[in-house]
């Protein structure tokens, strides 16, 4: 059972897939050109001290984004 | 052969790019700046087989979407100055997203050349790489290298060479496909540009079409001056633009990236990487990661580190700054010696070698605190405090990568504020980035260390590194308010994106290390050398001429005089040694009042006398006064010219007091008046070299805004301690 959820709700060491990338302008491009487009696997790594930002594992490195650009981001949440 | 072939050097950040770029060229490369663009450009050069290669490092990027200034300027440089090859250096570990960059470059027509580095790491990590399968599949040289000793270098230069020969700069743009709806638009522009021949003398006609679809603004304002058919282009991209909007609920610009990963992914799929399921790198960063940027321990961790590293610098660093004051001190007592009393003497003891060896004393110690910087920025422990601070940074309207300005500038004191607001275009938006660039200032860098260094040796002797730590703290403090101030005022605006990658953790290389090092400390050296030798006969200049008035010569001379005959009778009625001193002592005291007399009537003393009915409420008097116009010129210079100033009244070569104890025992000074002085230095207007990058940067209307406001700031403040401190 998958359920589409926005990233910023996604917990630490869990794994999803993007689904959505509800962004444009700048902010879109640079989501987009690290990498982060619908279809790629991410895995949560961990959050700052302060809770945000956020750092995500994805295509073997690792990238950091803050919970309000997160929320451009929808993801489904994948088992195990 | 005599030919001279042009080699870019490309990748995305933390690839081993600059690495590579060391080991090419060693220490033989020159700075610059990339025409146009403010992004700093390195060139070295290297040759093989009797070829010269003129190897140019382009910043680092991701993307060639000119969305920061990196990649408008790597990517002006393929496209203006054509290099006849490219060679991408690629962090073999993170291909995927690596590859994004490649094909961009591709797509472009630029002779690629892939660098698969840090291959150590993959094979380590048990994950096979098929380079020649990629080589095959992509149709350009792919060669594996270490950049961290150099494994593959030669190799990679060969195949740059040879490609370079074959294409003559230019090479079969790649073609991507987009999907059926882009490409029959791409298709339709790239005719209607390869007729009109459009843009096409420097770029390919499909990646022209490409950009307009892109909307990239660059390339649109070039077509518009370029032509009528423009408008036509974006006709058809608005078209395209409405018709994904309609049917798939996107845009061009999102179709377009997932297809080029899309692509790349089919590559890579195609037998290039076998992955074993264990990322023994990314687990190691994870694990010290878990530790390092705790909720908890992750602050304290970063204390601690900075902490520590003054206590280090200054336990390490004031060994060999002890050995260069000693050594300056002898030759200004050499000189002294050797050199007929006057003018001439004067100039180079008190001007040249007390001016320009007040700094170059600190160079140990700026040295090693470079070289702790350099160590944490290898490390990517830098990135993790961008990271961790970013919240609080969001907060006071800057970004987590204003910590790096901030940090070159002296947030870690002996930082220079001009690479630090150069490093500020780093960030994106242009609020941000004014607020970083102009609050940058007001971090404790390598020039306002001295100055503090000296007031803290003389009035909190105990308190050395400590003092100093409040000293960093408060540079950051204000840095931040001011910021804060800053972006709900004048600088209004939202927010921008954090998308940083967190580098995995690599143990720094010794000659790495040593080339950031030499690389910051040689530009304080230089500084020390040219502007403030300058500075400093300047200043002396000021301090000296005009002299004192005949008549008033000739009072001392008859005061000398008076005092001299009653030593002489003394001396003749056989009185005692201690009665001879007193009278040593009043001819002493004669001369020093001859040369204060002398300095207050000097230009800097007219002009440090004018201010002091200003500056009287702050605690300083018109020495101090004297010493902190010149830090306009640069802040190394108050510590020079207080030295000067204090040596110029000093004539007996006996006393060997250090400019501290000098202070710590002169009237005029007072413990209060140190502090005040401390919290002027370090807010007021930023030295003149500072001025002239933040005007580059941001504009004169703010680099002036910068001076005014910075000096109103501190003058405020200073006057607010010092009144309250002398009345408690």
């Amino acid at each position: 059972m998958t359920s589409e959820t926005g990233l910023r709700t996604v917990p630490v060491n869990t794994r999803a897939r993007i689904t959505a990338v509800h962004a444009d302008g700048e902010l879109g491009r640079r989501i987009r050109d690290m990498g982060l487009i619908p279809g790629t696997e991410i895995a949560v790594t961990g959050k700052a001290p302060l809770r945000d930002p956020v750092a995500l594992r994805l295509r073997d490195f690792t990238l950091t984004l803050r919970n309000n650009e997160a929320d451009h981001i929808r993801v489904e949440i994948l088992e195990g | 052969m005599n030919e001279e072939l042009t080699i870019a050097l490309a990748g995305n950040p933390n690839s081993g790019k600059t690495t590579m770029f060391n080991a090419l060229t060693g220490a033989r490369q020159h700075v610059g700046n990339y025409p146009g663009v403010t992004v700093t450009r390195k060139e070295g050069f290297h040759t093989v087989n009797g070829t010269r290669l003129r190897i140019v490092d382009l910043p680092g990027t991701y993307s060639l979407t000119p969305y920061t200034e990196e990649e408008l300027a790597a990517r002006s440089f393929i496209i203006g100055e054509k290099p006849h090859a490219v060679i991408d250096v690629v962090d073999a570990g993170t291909l995927e997203r690596s590859l994004y960059l490649a094909v961009q470059f591709m797509e472009l027509g630029a002779p690629v050349v892939i660098a698969l580095n840090m291959m150590d790491e993959v094979k380590r990590r048990k994950m096979t790489l098929d380079s020649g399968r990629l080589s095959t599949l992509l149709g350009v040289p792919v060669v594996e290298t270490v950049a961290r000793d150099g494994k593959g270098a030669q190799e990679m230069i060969a195949e740059a060479v040879q490609h370079a020969r074959a294409h003559n700069g230019h090479a079969t743009p790649l073609r991507i496909s987009y999907g059926a709806d882009v490409d029959a638009a791409l298709d339709e522009m790239e005719r209607a540009i390869v007729a009109a021949r459009f843009l096409t003398d420097r770029l390919p006609a499909r990646w022209v079409a490409l950009k307009y679809l892109e909307k990239d603004e660059e390339i649109v304002t070039r077509g518009r001056a370029a032509g009528v058919l423009s408008r036509e282009l974006e006709a058809v991209s608005d078209r395209l633009a409405e018709h994904l909007r309609a049917t798939l609920n996107t845009d061009a610009e999102s179709l377009i990236a997932d297809h080029r990963y899309g692509y790349i992914a089919s590559l890579l799929r195609q037998g290039v990487v076998r992955k074993d399921v264990t990322h023994e790198r990314l687990r190691i960063s994870d694990a010290v990661d878990k530790v390092l940027t705790h909720a908890l321990l992750g602050p304290i961790i970063m204390l601690g580190v900075l902490y520590g590293m003054f206590q280090l610098t200054f336990a390490v660093g004031e060994i060999p700054m002890g050995y260069v004051e000693d050594g300056f001190g002898w030759l200004s007592e050499t000189v002294e010696a050797a050199m007929p009393d006057g003018l001439v003497r004067s100039l180079v003891v008190s001007g040249v070698i007390d001016g320009v060896g007040g700094v170059l004393g600190f160079v140990p110690l700026i040295l090693f605190m470079f070289l702790c910087l350099s160590v944490l920025e290898d490390l990517g422990y830098m990135a993790r405090m961008a990271y961790m601070l970013d919240r609080v940074f969001k907060f006071f309207g800057l970004h987590g990568s204003s910590v790096m300005p901030f940090i070159i500038s002296g947030g870690i004191p002996g930082g220079c504020a001009v690479p630090g607001v150069m490093a500020a275009r780093t960030l994106r938006s242009p609020r941000e980035k004014l607020a970083t660039i102009l609050t940058a200032p007001f971090m404790s860098c390598g020039a306002k260390v001295p100055v503090f260094i000296l007031l803290i040796a003389a009035f909190f002797p105990q308190h050395g590194a400590d003092a100093l730590f409040v000293i960093t703290l408060a540079g950051w403090a204000m840095a931040l308010l001011v910021a804060k101030l800053l972006r709900h005022t004048v600088i209004k605006g939202p927010a921008t994106p954090f998308l940083m990658e967190l580098p995995p953790y690599r143990i720094p290389t010794l000659r790495g290390v040593l080339i950031h090092t030499w690389e910051r400390g040689w530009q304080y050296i230089r500084k020390a050398g040219t502007v403030i030798l300058a500075i400093s006969i300047l200043l002396w200049a000021a301090m000296t001429f005009p002299g004192l008035p005949e008549d008033q010569t000739a009072r001392f001379e008859s005061m000398r005089g008076d005092v001299q005959a009653e030593l002489d009778a003394a001396t003749a009625s056989g009185a005692q040694a201690e009665a001879l001193a007193t009278f040593e002592d009043k001819l002493a005291d004669i001369d020093n009042l001859e040369a204060e007399e002398t300095l207050r009537n000097s230009i800097a003393g007219r002009v440090g006398t004018a201010f002091e009915p200003i500056t009287a409420p702050a605690g300083f008097d018109w020495r101090t006064n004297i010493a902190l116009l010149g830090g306009f010129a640069a802040k190394e210079v108050v510590v020079s010219t207080l030295g000067t100033a204090f040596s110029l009244g000093e004539v007996d070569p006996e006393d060997a007091d250090s400019l501290a104890s000098k202070l710590a025992e002169d009237p005029a000074f007072s413990m209060w008046s140190a502090v005040s002085l401390i919290i002027f230095t370090l807010l007021y207007a930023p030295c003149f070299v500072t001025v002239v990058v933040m005007a580059r940067e941001a504009g004169w209307k703010w680099a002036g805004f910068s001076v005014v406001f910075n000096t109103a700031l501190a003058y405020g403040l200073a006057v607010i301690v010092y009144q309250i401190g002398t009345r408690i």
